[in-house]
């Protein structure tokens, strides 16, 4: 796959269908690869990889590339692709400047398990295990112990749209896993509950990767950067500031957004921003029935549409977890 | 009103001004009591109520905010309480789900013809606050009176 | 020199304790070390180098700078600065350490930061020699030897002994009265010698920064390098915030409902409204905040700091960017730039 990747990138290139090949960009170490835009041939035979490590969702960056002139190649992984799709409902990519490959995909590693090793210097895939070379010596790791957080609990293995794909088309995982961790949460007191996210939110250093990485984050002016907003908060390291923005950023992309657990990767204080995302959409599946942003055009987002039958927000104070 | 005499909370009520606005209004000239520690806020519409709002009155030293609106079906806009009804949902569920009271916060349709429900309902509202105490989860240190 | 058995630090942090607030890396919730309040039982952590820089300590995320309150024509100032405390901050690497001579020379010249002056004054910096590093490490291209660590005082491990070195006066007046027996320096040369044979071996520990100077400095300015290198930013603030020696800050103020109050923040130079003035932003994109970042690392700090460049091979921008872009591919790409 590594391989097709990067030759489907080079054939694009060569045979004109696109102008510009959006992909990842070798690091210093196999482990570092950057997104990157790709014009010219050679730059895709010196520099393109594409690895367990490719983990980086591209779909955001195509809001600006779709814009630009001619056409842009981009590879989607499954849940890229999800990332994509909403992003095309919300009318914020140009559909018609983007030649989309689909990548088939058995999940990505995190870099983070590695510097838990130390010192790694280089990772050579061999099947199911990783062969891991450190300054301290060489290591074989399962590969599954080294995925994402969010490929742990892959929520799906379809590529939603796509004009050309390599490998199989996959299916929807089952909805179990995902949610484990939030229902844990539920089940406790809520004196633990709140211990456990000041403990958390309190290491935030608002330093906004969360919000800028995030594809259903794309307002032109985010309100926390409007000085006129009143709630503009740069970089204020106060436990208030922080609890109002991560819960107003989850709820601006409530219904929107489709778990592509981004924030949390790029978390540089390991805060799991994707239980406060995955706890909206539970409660959307429960409350108003099961709904995956960016698995089609059409549907409308919890919070964009409405039954006259809806439940009261009084159902909070029966349903699930512990009293108060 | 018997309310506790050494904690007054301190309450934000936003209140559609096609109905439960004029609840309020309708409550006062029939001269039914409810405790002087709820702030009203007018709002055009309940689904004005930016889920921000909420967190800032907590933020200023509310105990509890409270969003009152037309009955479901009755919207001057048709379905903006219904929108409102889906967002306070979620935003409740989230709160909880934070660790921060679920009784700290409510949504109640309140109709311009029933002064008597409002009443009854910020008495109710202000008693189960004040029965919960000063709000420390979700309070800004900074703004604390000293 | 000085040595106290691995076994027995908790004894070393509770006589240090005894004498000043001490802070020390520990593991946080995420597992990461963070310098910690020490408490009976907190642990030293072992994991590495701490997530978030020492500079934390002296010049913090938040700071209050001064309150007002207005009543009728009366403006109060009310004084809302910390009480600088003295206190003990332990475990600094050599890289940390550096950080806090540059940022000295931003603080402390011209008009001096009194903030900033009062918690250096108060503070006894107890170093710690490297003897895991990592692969991002690259301290060595900055003249650091991490095991030289420096500080008041300097501490080595090897074997089952934490090595105590005081390099100051104010060393020496914590080394007194602390549960530490003397020793010969030996153990301590051997432990250096390993260290640094083991940064010898360090991928990144011989980039070539010759030429990043202001003879070069239109050069690389003008380079059309910055668009590619620039173009997957996200514009976040993770570099800046995590650098050591990365010390912009913004003047705010909160109202409170009674006073204002003034404080300082963290800025970051990745953001939009970096520096935005009333007559606009004079960095419109992201190439141009970004190649400020790095001008300024690389070339404009040297410049006007005797050729000390602005970063100290710390290596915590390779690990926590999102996109993985940094000083290390900046400076590799920009070489050609130099010649």
């Amino acid at each position: 796959m590594q391989q097709s990747v990067k030759e489907k990138a080079r054939a694009l290139l060569e045979n004109g269908t696109v102008s510009r090949v959006l992909g990842w960009k070798k690091g210093e170490f196999c482990y570092d690869l950057t997104p990157s835009v790709f014009t010219r041939v050679e730059e895709v035979d010196r520099d393109f990889v594409y690895s367990d490590f490719s983990g980086a969702n591209l779909s955001k960056y195509l809001i600006s590339e779709s814009k630009k002139n001619g056409k842009v190649a981009a590879f989607l992984k499954p849940c890229d692709s999800y990332s994509f799709v909403q992003l095309l409902k919300e009318h914020r990519i140009c559909r018609e400047n983007v030649y989309v490959v689909g990548v088939a995909c058995d999940g990505m590693c995190d870099p983070r398990m590695l510097e838990e090793k130390g010192g790694v210097l280089r990772v050579e895939a061999r099947g199911d295990t990783l062969r891991v070379e450190s300054l301290y010596g060489m290591e074989d790791v399962a590969r599954k112990n080294l995925l994402l957080e969010r490929c742990r609990v892959c929520k799906s293995k379809k590529i939603v749209l796509f004009d050309e794909l390599l490998g199989e088309q996959g299916k929807e995982a089952p909805a179990g896993d995902r949610f484990a961790e939030v229902s844990k949460l539920e089940a406790e007191t809520p004196e633990e509950r709140f211990a456990f996210w000041q403990k958390e939110l309190s290491r935030c250093i608002r330093c906004n990767a969360c919000r800028n990485v995030c594809p259903a984050c794309s307002c032109e002016k985010c309100v926390f950067d409007n000085p006129k907003s009143g709630v503009a908060n740069k970089a204020a390291a106060d436990p208030f500031e922080e609890n109002l923005f991560h819960i107003i950023r989850a709820f601006h992309v409530a219904g929107r957004c489709t778990d592509c657990g981004e924030c949390s990767r790029v978390c540089p204080q390991h805060i799991p921003l994707h239980l406060l995302n995955r706890k909206f959409i539970k409660d959307i599946n429960e409350l108003y029935g099961p709904y995956m942003a960016g698995s089609d055009l059409e549907s409308k987002p919890a919070l964009l549409t409405y039954d006259t039958g809806d439940c009261e927000p009084s159902v909070v104070l029966t349903r699930g977890g512990e009293q108060a | 009103m018997p309310v506790n005499e050494e904690f007054q909370p301190t309450i934000v009520a936003f209140c559609c001004n096609w109905c439960s606005y004029a609840g309020a209004d309708l409550s006062g000239t029939n001269r039914m009591q409810y405790p002087a520690n709820v702030k009203i806020i007018r709002i055009p519409c309940s689904c004005r109520l930016n889920p921000t709002f909420i967190l800032r009155a907590f933020q200023r030293g509310a105990d509890g905010v409270i969003l009152c609106g037309c009955h479901p079906g009755d919207c001057h806009y048709t379905s903006g309480n219904y929108f409102a009804r889906r967002r306070m949902t979620l935003l409740f569920s989230m709160l909880d789900y934070l660790g921060i009271e679920r009784e700290r916060t409510r949504v109640e349709w309140v109709s311009a013809a029933e002064g008597a429900k409002f009443a009854a309902t910020m008495n109710d509202f202000v008693a189960t606050v004040t029965k919960l105490g000063k709000n420390k989860r979700l309070e800004d240190l900074r703004c604390s009176k000293a | 020199m000085k040595r106290i058995l691995l076994s027995r630090l908790n004894a070393l942090f509770a006589a240090l304790a005894g004498k000043e607030k001490l802070y020390i890396p520990a593991q946080d919730g995420s597992g990461n070390a963070s310098y910690t309040l020490w408490r009976e039982g907190l642990i030293l952590s072992d994991s590495g180098n701490t997530n978030r820089s020492a500079k934390d300590l002296f010049f913090p995320q938040v700071e209050n700078l001064v309150g007002f309150r207005v009543s009728g024509k009366e403006i109060e100032m009310i004084e809302t600065r910390d009480p600088a405390e003295a206190f003990i901050l332990f475990g600094v690497r050599a890289c940390d350490a550096r950080s806090f001579e540059l940022l000295d020379r931003v603080f402390l010249t011209d008009a001096k930061d009194t903030y900033y002056e009062n918690r250096r004054q108060s503070a006894t910096v107890v170093t710690m020699a490297c003897s895991r590093p990592e692969a991002t490490c690259f301290c060595g291209n900055f003249g650091i030897d991490p095991a030289e660590p420096g500080g008041d005082v300097s501490c080595w491990t090897e074997g089952e002994y934490l090595y105590w070195q005081a390099n100051t006066d104010k060393g020496e007046a914590l080394t007194q009265g602390l549960p530490l027996e003397d020793c010969e320096s030996e153990k301590v040369d051997a432990a250096k010698a390993t260290i640094r044979s083991m940064t010898e071996k360090l991928p990144l520990n011989h980039l070539d920064l010759s030429g990043f100077d202001r003879k070069h400095m239109l050069q690389i300015f003008h380079s059309d390098k910055w668009a590619g290198l620039s173009e997957s930013c996200l514009g976040c603030g993770t570099c800046t915030f995590v650098c050591p020696t990365c010390q912009c800050y913004d003047i705010q103020e909160f109202n409170d409902g009674q006073a204002v109050r003034r404080f300082r923040c963290w800025d970051s130079c990745m953001y939009k409204d970096f520096t935005q003035m009333s007559a606009g932003q004079p960095r419109p994109t992201q190439k141009e905040r970004f190649r400020q970042r790095f001008m300024h690392k690389l070339v404009y700090f040297p410049d006007n700091n005797d050729g000390l460049f602005g970063c100290v091979g710390c290596g915590r921008c390779l690990k926590r960017c999102p996109i993985h872009m940094n000083i290390v591919k900046v400076s590799k790409a920009l070489k050609e730039e130099t010649v």
